[in-house]
């Protein structure tokens, strides 16, 4: 049986291939790079019928054109950027079947940064490291290294005919679509700042700069001034790691940022959270809280929960 | 940007022995182990033991390691471990670091086409330190340099020490390209690019060698404790090495055996 194929008629504004990406090589300086909001990406596949960490598209602000000559199992998780199957509006967060020779067309989001195309059978690209995530700056993994063209021909990996119509609760996806509120945990150099500049992060309203991509967001906002100037050594650096540079705007270090850092970090965005920064844009406004290492927890452990019960099947 | 302290053996051993580690929480899944709170070989060593024997006997539910200078990040499941829990299991491993073996340290050449249009930031270095861009050249090879850690981008290794008559400063703008294999110096370290990304660092020579190479045994040439020596070529030879060969251990050889092809 031949493989069947999407054909990228138009790529959209910064659109490539993601998976959960590949933990563990630190020591050669690789960084695991992977789905920007994971959590879409993972219930976009459990939507299709997929493991949790097939390989899907990560569209950004502004979507494709994709044409499907053979048929697919589809579904749209994340942001909603105004999708149509062959010019009838097509929905998020459930799974559709696209017949041989529909178009499906994305355009510019109406909500939050990425939205996530998921196929049944996972996009089969050569894995690098065990993973099909790209990691853009190093051009390593994914569909070639790079983000996709107008033209690309993307394979679609072999899966069962039968397909059973899923979808995700409203009430999930609206409370995951929150963005607004970053929860962190202390920092390793939280205590180089005084009570008075962690309490002035906490209560202070940032606004996400242009200049934001998978390897960190920039944030507009009050400076937050060490106690004093000290030297750092340069460490190993945590994913959603709040950097504050000389300069004293904040940092968000995301999915692609290098695996050692040498500013000083004053908090990290909880684990539950991560998926908020995959979904923050130009401008959004956002504030953090802080929050302990156990309430973190409990807060992972919950939302594990809540996403191995919520996918239903019609 | 890290200062390297060349402490003396003898001094750092006496100094380390007393070192407590210090275990700290970075994130709600992951934790730093720092060995020291300075830049010695000695703590290198400690990082590379610690790194070996958590390669040997990995933890299940810890994700990646980040080794730097003085310290190791363990990113860990954070559904399996605690932060409480995991510095439990690693104060068991760190009580055995000291007696771990290190393999013999390999030493790499990197054969380097230095100034012209490699090494755009060569004369401007010179300038700085009134002196030569030959004599740039020589200081540049004349030191052993260790591979600290590797960063940034695969396979980029911090190596230091660069000698000290040719410390520089980065540029003020980093570069929005810099070509793949450039030799470039910052503050006390020297580095070499292996992708086509963005650079601060000042460049002032190129080597034909690929730093990393996906389809490669050994993807990264550089791995942390490696030796480094840069040997200085000429353009005809740089293009005469300038093809894409997968067996690249022309330059690689344990420290005590010669080069097996010279």
């Amino acid at each position: 049986m031949r493989m069947r194929a999407i054909r990228v008629e138009k790529a959209g504004l910064l659109t490539t291939v993601q998976d959960l990406g590949r933990e563990g090589y630190g020591p050669i300086g690789v960084s695991p790079s992977g789905a920007a909001d994971p959590i879409s990406l993972r219930l976009g596949n459990l939507l299709v019928g997929n493991q949790e960490n097939a390989a899907g598209l990560e569209m950004t602000l502004h979507g494709g054109t994709f044409a499907f000559p053979d048929g697919a199992i589809v579904a749209l998780t994340g942001s909603d950027f105004g999708a149509t199957l062959d010019d009838e509006a097509i929905g998020l967060h459930e799974s559709f079947e696209v017949r041989a020779g529909q178009t499906l067309r994305l355009g510019a989001t109406r909500s939050g940064a990425r939205c996530y195309l998921c196929v049944r059978g996972g996009i089969e690209v050569a894995p690098f490291l065990g993973s099909a995530s790209t990691h853009l700056l190093s051009g390593l993994g994914g569909f070639e290294g790079r983000a996709l063209r107008n033209g690309d021909m993307l394979r679609i990996g072999h899966a069962g005919t039968k397909f059973r119509k899923r979808r995700i609760p409203a009430r999930v996806s609206e409370q995951l679509a929150a963005r607004g509120v970053l929860r962190v945990t202390a920092g390793p150099q939280a205590d180089w700042f005084s009570t008075a500049a962690r309490r002035a992060f906490c209560a202070g309203t940032y606004r996400v700069g242009e200049q934001s991509d998978r390897m960190g967001l920039r944030l507009a906002g009050a400076r937050i001034p060490l106690k004093r100037e000290r030297p750092m050594i340069t460490e190993g650096v945590s994913l959603g790691a709040v950097q504050i540079p000389q300069a004293g705007a904040p940092i968000i270090l995301f999915v692609e940022q290098q695996t050692t850092g040498g500013y000083p970090k004053i908090a990290n965005v909880i684990s539950a959270d991560l998926h908020r920064v995959g979904q923050l844009r130009p401008r959004d406004e956002i504030r953090f809280e802080e929050v302990t290492f156990m309430q973190a927890r409990s807060v992972l452990i919950e939302q594990e929960k809540m996403l191995a019960s919520q996918v239903i099947v019609e | 940007m890290a200062r390297i302290h060349w402490e003396s053996a003898k001094v750092s051993r006496k100094n380390a022995a007393s070192k407590a580690v210090q275990l700290k929480p970075a994130s709600d899944r992951s934790l730093i182990v720092y060995f020291g709170d300075r830049v010695t070989l000695r703590e290198h060593e400690r990082v590379r033991k610690f790194l070996r024997l958590l390669e040997a006997e990995p933890i299940r539910g810890v994700q990646n390691l980040h080794p730097a200078y003085c310290s190791v990040m363990v990113d860990f499941d954070a559904l399996k471990w605690t932060h409480a829990k995991l510095e439990k299991t690693l104060r068991r491993y760190l009580r055995r670091v000291d007696a771990i073996q290190l393999p013999e340290e390999r030493e790499v050449e990197i054969p380097t086409c230095y100034g012209g249009e490699f090494g755009p930031d060569l004369d401007e270095v010179a300038r700085l330190h009134g002196m030569t861009a030959e004599r740039v050249v020589e200081w540049h090879a004349s030191v052993t340099y260790v591979v600290y850690s590797l960063g940034f981008v695969p396979g980029f290794a911090y190596l230091g020490v660069l000698p000290k008559a040719i410390e520089t400063p980065r540029l003020a703008s980093p570069r929005r390209t810099t070509p793949p294999g450039s030799v470039g110096i910052a503050g006390n370290q020297t580095a070499v690019y292996p992708f086509a990304t963005p650079g601060g660092w000042r460049l002032i020579g190129r080597t034909p060698i690929a730093m990393f190479q996906r389809d490669r045994g050994n993807m990264s040439l550089l791995n942390i404790g490696d030796r480094v020596r840069f040997v200085p070529i000429s353009a005809e030879r740089f293009a005469e090495l300038n093809q894409k060969t997968p067996g690249y251990p022309f330059f690689v050889r344990a420290r005590s055996r010669p080069l097996r092809n010279p």
